[in-house]
């Protein structure tokens, strides 16, 4: 084996101190980055379950919808438009909005986002119930919260009572993991209750989810409806869902101020590096000098201060992965849970190496200018 | 037979600019032969190290060429330099320049790592070096661990690892005690004798003269006298090194 690695690792080790801040600052910068792009992550893959989990081929929706959660309403007419297309099999209204929760035995109230489809439609129904079931929605007051919001909403057991903007409801199903990456609680229930507590005229609704009958032309049914269609947009899931993302992480600011201190983080991180990697090169500036005398090539000091820098990639890199793995599971049930992918962990690691690597630039600067002539200078 | 392991011809070295500037070697002419000691002897400020640091491709010549074993260096960049330093020239320091965090064995293998090529071959090579220097025994040691001397030994050791055919040494025993300093000096002229190696000593030390094949004065950046065989073949290399 070279000696190019025994000599970084001993540049490297020998200097604990330095070694220390190094290691802090790729830690910090990457734990930093983790959280910042988990959260992103997580906040990417919540602000679509409802789409996700609602069986649409097409969503009709008002011109200019921007996110799932905030739309105006559509007349009704277009349900009827959308099923007279051929190849069109149900046009299933959805009705979403925001609504005050009061909670039982007079308590303060709390903002829920409402969200009614018809009874067994299979357009969009809570789903992973664990109490109750699906038909329970169509007794009076009926609706599903998770129960994850039993104790913000007021609720101890399924069967309670509270009020939807002054109108009664009770809870009859509670379901696990459906959890809204805003503050405000959904609340499941029928289509007819849900235009009661949000004020919606009858017939009218904020989506219709189209589902086609087997074997239509997707492309063409979907031709169809927008030459149908004047006053409304036909989006397939993914580009509802691009759309929601899209306000959601872009146009509220949410995504750029996460990706932003990721950004900052990464930058902090590699200053911190350079610095550390920088007066290292600096102590050991004679010896560079040195090899440089006894014949080495650039190449091979090169080598040996970006194998420095890798390895204190490696080594932040690991005390990193440590710390985000108890993140990840510190924030398991938490609103916004960190998420981490394989992808995230790879492109993290790749992250460190290209930050480290970066980082050497000024130190490689240093040896690069070093005259050999310098080991005469006593 | 001799070889000529070192050529230099009508070399001109100027150093600084402006009011700074100095002309520390002034057309000298100097060949070094394998299987002879040359000293190199003058007051401070002559262009000892300077002379030194042409020879030894370090520093390019303003004027005039060296050639390497037939090679000539005129027109070689920094990384052609390097190459051939790291094939055919050894160096020898005042302050040793051991790395710090290397073994004896590490330091001497480095000397061969920079070439590229085998590290099991180089290992075997860097303790046949550490033999020869009397060191086998410390291989393991870090530089801390070993005194002056034998830090010296270790960095001769590094010198002829590579079987470079010049060694070049400036002021190899300043830093050592008269009786480390003649251990030294024991070990470079034993490794003098073989033709294939040339050494080349930059020293203020009289005591060395006794070693010497051939002793060259500079002043002033002027070689102003070459003396062969007074040295080695003279009584005095029989008195004791320490004076
Ligand atoms: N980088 C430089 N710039 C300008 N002048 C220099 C430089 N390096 C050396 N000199 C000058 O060149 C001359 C020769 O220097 P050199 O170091 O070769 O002398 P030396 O014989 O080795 O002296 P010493 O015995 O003190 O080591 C001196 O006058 C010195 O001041
Ligand atoms: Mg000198």
């Amino acid at each position: 084996m070279t000696l190019i690695l025994t000599l970084a690792s001993r540049n490297l080790f020998h200097d604990r101190v330095r070694l220390i801040a190094t290691a802090v600052g790729i830690v910090f910068s990457i734990v930093l980055v983790t959280v910042q792009l988990g959260v992103f992550l997580s906040f990417e893959r919540m602000v679509t379950t409802m789409i996700d989990h609602a069986h649409a081929d097409f969503w009709i929706v008002p011109s200019e919808t921007k996110s799932f959660e905030d739309s105006s309403l559509l007349s009704g007419r277009e349900r009827l438009q959308a099923l007279s297309v051929n190849g069109v099999k149900a046009a299933v209204p959805a009705v979403v909005g925001y609504a005050s929760w009061r909670k039982p035995n007079g308590g303060a109230s709390t903002p829920v986002l409402v969200v009614g489809t018809p009874e067994n439609s299979a357009g969009l129904q809570p789903w992973n119930l664990v109490e109750g079931n699906l038909r329970d929605l169509s007794l009076p007051e009926g609706v599903a919260v998770d129960r994850s919001y039993f104790d913000e909403l007021g609720i101890t057991k399924i069967g309670e009572h509270a009020e939807i903007d002054n109108q009664k409801a009770r809870v009859v199903a509670a379901s696990s993991g459906i959890r809204s990456f805003t503050t405000m609680p959904n609340v499941f229930t029928s289509l007819e209750r849900a235009r009661a507590y949000l004020g919606v005229p009858p017939n009218e609704a904020n989506y219709f989810m189209v589902r086609l009958a087997p074997n239509a032309d997707a492309a063409a049914v979907r031709g169809e409806l927008v030459a149908h269609l004047s006053d409304a947009e036909v989006l397939t899931s993914e580009e509802f869902r691009h759309r929601t993302r899209q306000f959601w992480l872009f146009d509220t600011g949410a995504g750029a101020a996460l990706l932003g201190s990721a950004i900052l983080g990464v930058i902090v991180g590699t200053i911190i590096v350079a610095q550390t990697l920088y007066s290292s090169t600096k102590d050991h500036l004679k010896e560079f000098a040195t090899l440089r005398a006894i014949g080495s090539s650039q190449i091979y000091i090169l080598k040996v201060i970006l194998s420095q820098a890798l390895l204190s990639a490696v080594i932040g890199f690991s005390v990193a992965a440590c710390i985000d793995l108890m993140l990840v599971r510190a924030t398991a049930d938490a609103a916004l849970p960190i998420v981490m992918t394989p992808e995230l962990t790879l492109g993290l690691f790749v992250l460190t190496l290209a930050m480290c690597a970066i980082a050497a630039v000024s130190a490689i600067r240093v040896v690069t200018r070093i005259d050999p002539v310098a080991v005469f200078a006593q | 037979m001799t070889t000529t392991m070192i050529e230099a011809t009508n070399i001109v070295k100027v150093l600084g600019e402006g009011p700074a500037r100095v002309e520390a070697l002034k057309s000298i002419n100097l060949s070094l032969v394998g299987g002879e000691l040359t000293l190199l002897m003058g007051p401070s400020g002559s262009g000892k190290t300077t002379l030194l640091s042409v020879l030894g491709c370090m520093l390019s010549p303003t004027g005039g060429t060296v050639e390497i074993r037939g090679r000539s260096t005129t027109g070689l960049d920094a990384e052609e330099l390097a190459a051939l330093r790291r094939d055919n020239v050894g160096f020898v320091f005042q302050s040793y320049h051991l790395f710090p965090t290397l073994t004896a064995a590490e330091n001497v293998r480095l000397a061969l790592d920079v070439r590229g090529g085998c590290s099991r071959m180089a290992r075997i090579k860097a303790e046949k070096a550490l033999a020869t220097v009397g060191l086998s025994h410390k291989a393991r040691a870090f530089p801390r661990e070993l005194s002056g001397g034998e830090q010296q030994r270790v960095a001769v050791a590094r010198a002829i690892v590579g079987d470079a055919s010049v060694i070049l040494a400036d002021e190899p025993t300043a830093a050592l005690d008269s009786e480390n300093g003649h251990a030294v000096m024991m070990m470079l002229a034993e490794i003098a004798k073989d033709p294939t190696r040339a050494l080349f000593i930059v020293t203020h030390d009289p005591r060395i003269m006794p070693f010497a094949d051939r002793i060259l004065r500079i002043e002033d950046g002027r070689i102003v006298s070459d003396q062969r065989g007074g040295g080695r073949t003279s009584p005095l290399r029989a008195l004791k090194y320490a004076s």
